[in-house]
């Protein structure tokens, strides 16, 4: 593993080493390309694979066969000829297919004849009263702790939203010997009605066996509550208890931790600061880049593999990865290419892979009344500005995300609105009673990550200087 | 469908807003066409200087004139637009950039301008504590400040409406032509009416006038700006440099804008701008060396506002020079924010009463006459 | 809130949060070691001086930013422990210029 790129030009860039990451940066490798793997964690595998290469976790039945698939891919990549550099920030990449990267408190630029951005997924904003109490995190962030430091709740631990990683983290913990008190499900009844339509598919899909064969693991140990349609977190500084609505029953429990969860969204932040276009999916209720069948989007030379351009699971974003690099390898590399697997086999297996995803999105789709809060439920984490202050802006001319800066410094904290868009679109929508599409979203800008000033001082000024430090 | 109106403003930056306000209070009823929406570009995204300070002589009667609106701002606008009065400060980093403000300083103070003020390091140290010690003096004036671009535009943008301007955001006015008396505009399906005609267009001014046969030497720039995580409080005036390039300023919530007028790559046509990082690292440097208190703060995003600079860096502001009821208002050439006030003043004086107490002379478009494009 | 599961053999290491010793595990992450820490290790936020803890462990919310070895705002989700790291919890606005 390289501490910095080793030249100042690449043949292909793949940004984010989670499973379509892997497999376009395997694949591009193996063609040939000169291929440069750019990741922000400390090793690969990304969210669904984290820490796989270093995992404290020994006893494998605990995390399951789908995450220990990822071990033959990461293993693919580090024996190809790519270099791989962990710990590496892009926090900047523009049309011109310029790549800014801050790796151990140094930046540089690198470009790349073709970038696939593989930059996955984040969990969806879950903006209920209290979220922001500490005690309260996102069910991926413990995940992420049980992954990668064998950590598991257990003080009074609370479970609240819908969806497969839900049921995914609840059997990881129970298996780690962790804590749970009680999952609530927010699942909308009239959601299993509007799914019925797409059933036959998923049923005959691999996610089915797996996904009841662990909801009836996690129900064997733990009261779950079904039909919530309330939800808030209480405390003081930190949270107490957890306050919920089912039917008529209303009910607080006591707890320390509170762990939510309601699907996850592309991550769309460096993307959509490099200028590709963006379309709401009303179906996933999120941004989705605007590609053709390989991935290509708006801006000649980019590309977007994986859950990055609209959410598929892991087996749909390793195809997505190896259809995206085996396009790069069409257009720089034609005799390399004929060797390949044919496009029309990696086309089908994308089918494959992304059966039963249509029941899961109508299933699991968020309930209107946890995407769109309202009075002192703060939206943007980072400025501390609540639902009420946003339709006050509305009221007084905020026309967009954009405009509403102007007003409440919504989405220019350091998060760069990762955590606030999605409910700031849908809030001003629903306010202004036009469609997400039409309201639109922040235009982001670099750095997409904060960098420091010094940082950017001692950034090379000419492209000698630049070959001078990066090959440092 | 035809809608006639008192005047038509094409172009929803502070100026056109400006404009379109002064003229509501004159009990016109103008109406303002905006292509995206009012402060989209450099009129929403600049760094809300507030300066009298270092303009060139020409323009510094509008200048004056617009500070004394700038200081009664929330009587005008109901709106503050965080208006900040602290001064700003050109600093003089050796005794050669001092010995030109100190001689650049009693040329105005000649001519009768006293905004301006020369103080010694000591001074310096006392309004601006963090700048490196080796700064020898500079230039003052103190009843300069800042504003959120963003909130003024849409302040403006909102007063007039209230006042009985109409503002259509959204779609790009187009063929732009005159019809017996009267001009007109088309936009969208509809087309407006109007004895009256401002060309406040910013960047997509120059071509509105070329198209009407008055070609102007103007560029489309973006200069670029930076914004730091909040940091406690350090600095209150605004500070520039005119050796390098920089403005540098901390708001009340504790970020620090760095700006000074490095370029982005504008594309006009795509409404969107290129960030040009060499650049912006020679801004982080020269920030690096004035500043080291400011080395670790984080740069928390940059971006760029498409707008129009002229030949000579000056505006052209003033009624055109072949048409009747055409007016002019663009070129500012990266330093219009804090003059939008007091043109939209003076626009309407133009239009309304056909002549002005301010002293703009310099600033016509008949300056060009000779430019063919 | 949160225990080490007891098949964890990573060797331990020494940190320092607000000059106290504080034992992590190799490989774990800065917000991970606070976590597991039981101390109180909740920051202040530069609005409004609220308290807080990491939020999504992922990168993406700002809410674990520490100072480490004496540079603000880290994203301490993102950095590996090292042995003698010396961790400050935050308090407010970020000191610049120390």
């Amino acid at each position: 593993m390289n501490a910095v790129p080793q030249r100042d030009a690449y043949d292909v860039v793949v940004i984010g080493a989670g499973p379509a990451g892997l497999a376009a940066t395997a694949s591009a490798s193996a063609a040939g390309l000169s291929t440069l793997l750019l990741d922000e964690n400390p090793g690969p595998g990304g969210q669904v694979w984290r820490a796989i290469a270093s995992t404290p976790v020994t006893a494998r039945d605990q995390l399951g066969a789908d995450y220990w698939a990822g071990a033959e891919l990461v293993g693919e990549v580090r024996a190809s000829k790519a270099e791989i550099i962990h710990r590496a920030t892009v926090w900047s990449l523009d049309r011109h297919l310029e790549i800014g990267i801050s790796v151990g408190g140094a930046s540089a630029f690198v470009k790349a004849r073709r970038v696939i951005l593989a930059t996955g997924a984040l969990e969806r904003p879950f903006p209920i009263p209290g979220w922001t109490l500490p005690g309260v995190m996102t069910a991926g962030a413990a995940q992420t702790m049980l992954k990668s430091s064998a950590l598991v709740p257990d003080g009074r631990t609370v479970i609240a939203g819908q969806g497969p990683l839900l049921w995914l983290l609840a059997a990881q913990i129970l298996r780690l010997g962790g804590r749970i008190d009680r999952i609530l499900d927010t699942t909308e009844r009239k959601n299993y009605l509007a799914a019925l339509p797409h059933a036959f598919a998923f049923v005959t899909s691999p996610y089915f066996m797996k996904g009841l064969a662990m909801m009836r693991e996690v129900k064997a140990k733990v009261p779950v509550t079904t039909g919530v349609t309330e939800l808030t977190a209480a405390g003081e500084g930190q949270l107490a208890g957890v306050s919920y609505v089912a039917g008529n029953r209303r009910e607080t429990i006591p707890a320390d931790l509170l762990l939510l969860h309601q699907g996850v969204v592309p991550n769309v932040n460096l993307a959509m600061a490099a200028g590709v276009e963006h379309r709401w999916d009303e179906l996933q209720l999120c941004w989705s880049p605007v590609i053709n069948g390989d991935g290509g989007t708006s801006i000649e030379g980019i590309a977007i593999a994986g859950d990055g351009a609209g959410i598929g699971g892991a087996n749909a974003a390793v195809v997505r990865g190896r259809i995206a690099a085996r396009a790069a390898i069409e257009a720089l590399a034609p005799a390399a290419a004929a060797k390949l697997t044919p496009m029309t086999a990696l086309k089908a297996a994308l089918a494959q892979a992304e059966r039963g995803r249509a029941f899961l999105d109508t299933l699991f789709r968020p309930a209107r009344q946890f995407r769109i809060p309202a009075d002192d439920t703060i939206v943007c984490r980072c400025e501390e500005v609540t639902a009420k202050d946003i339709v006050d802006a509305v009221a007084i001319g905020a026309t967009g995300p954009n405009q509403l800066k102007a007003y409440r410094r919504t989405g220019m904290g350091p998060c760069q609105g990762r955590l606030c868009g999605l409910t700031v679109t849908e809030l001003m929508a629903q306010a202004r009673g036009k469609t997400p599409q039409e309201i639109g979203y922040y235009r982001l800008r670099a750095p997409v990550k904060p960098i420091t000033l010094a940082e950017l001082a001692a950034m090379p000024k000419t492209d000698d200087d630049v070959k001078a430090v990066v090959r440092g | 469908m035809t809608r006639l109106a008192d005047a038509i403003i094409v172009g929803g930056g502070i100026h056109g807003c400006s404009t379109a306000l002064h003229l509501a209070l004159a009990g016109m009823k103008p109406v303002l066409i905006e292509k995206d929406y009012a402060g989209r570009h450099a009129s929403g995204v600049n760094a809300g200087g507030v300066r009298q300070l270092a303009r060139d002589v020409a323009e510094i009667p509008l200048s004056i004139r617009s500070m004394g609106i700038w200081e009664r701002i929330e009587e005008l606008l109901d709106d503050d637009c965080s208006f900040e009065s602290h001064g700003q400060v050109l600093v003089a980093e050796n005794e050669t950039e001092l010995a030109a403000y100190r001689a650049r300083v009693a040329e105005l103070n000649a001519l009768g301008f006293t905004h301006e003020e020369l103080i010694d390091g000591a001074e310096l140290r006392r309004l601006v504590p963090a700048v490196a010690d080796t700064c020898p003096g500079g230039v003052v004036s103190r009843r300069d400040g800042a504003a959120n671009p963003a909130q003024t535009t849409t302040a403006f943008r909102r007063k007039a409406e209230l006042l009985g301007a109409t503002v259509r955001e959204g779609v790009a006015a187009s063929n732009v032509r005159r019809e017996g008396d009267l001009w007109c505009v088309d936009v969208g399906a509809d087309t407006y009416a109007a004895p009256v005609l401002v060309n406040a267009a910013g960047a997509w001014a120059g071509r509105i006038a070329a198209s009407l046969g008055e070609p102007v030497p103007v560029e489309t720039v973006a200069p670029m700006l930076m914004i730091t995580s909040r940091v406690p409080h350090f600095i209150d005036p605004v500070v520039i440099l005119r050796g390098r390039k920089l403005s540098f300023k901390q708001f009340k919530n504790g970020t620090v804008l760095i700006g000074g007028g490095h370029l982005a790559t504008p594309d006009q046509d795509r409404n969107e701008t290129v960030l040009d990082w060499k650049s912006l690292a020679v801004s982080a440097r020269t920030v690096f060396e004035l500043f080291p208190v400011m080395r670790d703060a984080t740069i928390m995003r940059a971006w760029a506002g498409i707008e129009a600079r002229t030949k000579d860096e000056l505006p052209v502001l003033g009624p055109s020079a072949r048409h009747a009821g055409l007016y002019h208002q663009f070129g500012f050439s990266l330093h219009g924010f804090q003059l939008g006030p007091g043109a939209g003043a003076v626009m309407a004086e133009l239009i309304v009463n056909g002549g002005t107490q301010t002293r703009i002379g310099d600033l016509g478009i008949d300056r060009f006459r000779s430019f063919t494009s | 809130m949160f225990r080490r599961s007891d098949q964890d053999k990573r060797p331990s290491l020494q940190i320092f949060v607000d000059g106290v010793a504080v034992e992590a595990r190799e490989g774990d992450t800065v917000s991970a070691a606070l976590l597991a820490s039981g101390r109180d290790v909740r920051r202040a936020t530069a609005v409004s001086g609220t308290p807080r803890l990491p939020y999504c462990m992922m990168g993406v919310c700002f809410d674990c930013l520490v100072t480490i070895d004496g540079v603000g705002n880290r994203q301490g989700c993102l950095v590996p422990v090292a042995a003698g790291m010396q961790i400050e919890i935050q308090k407010g606005k970020r000191e610049i210029g120390r």
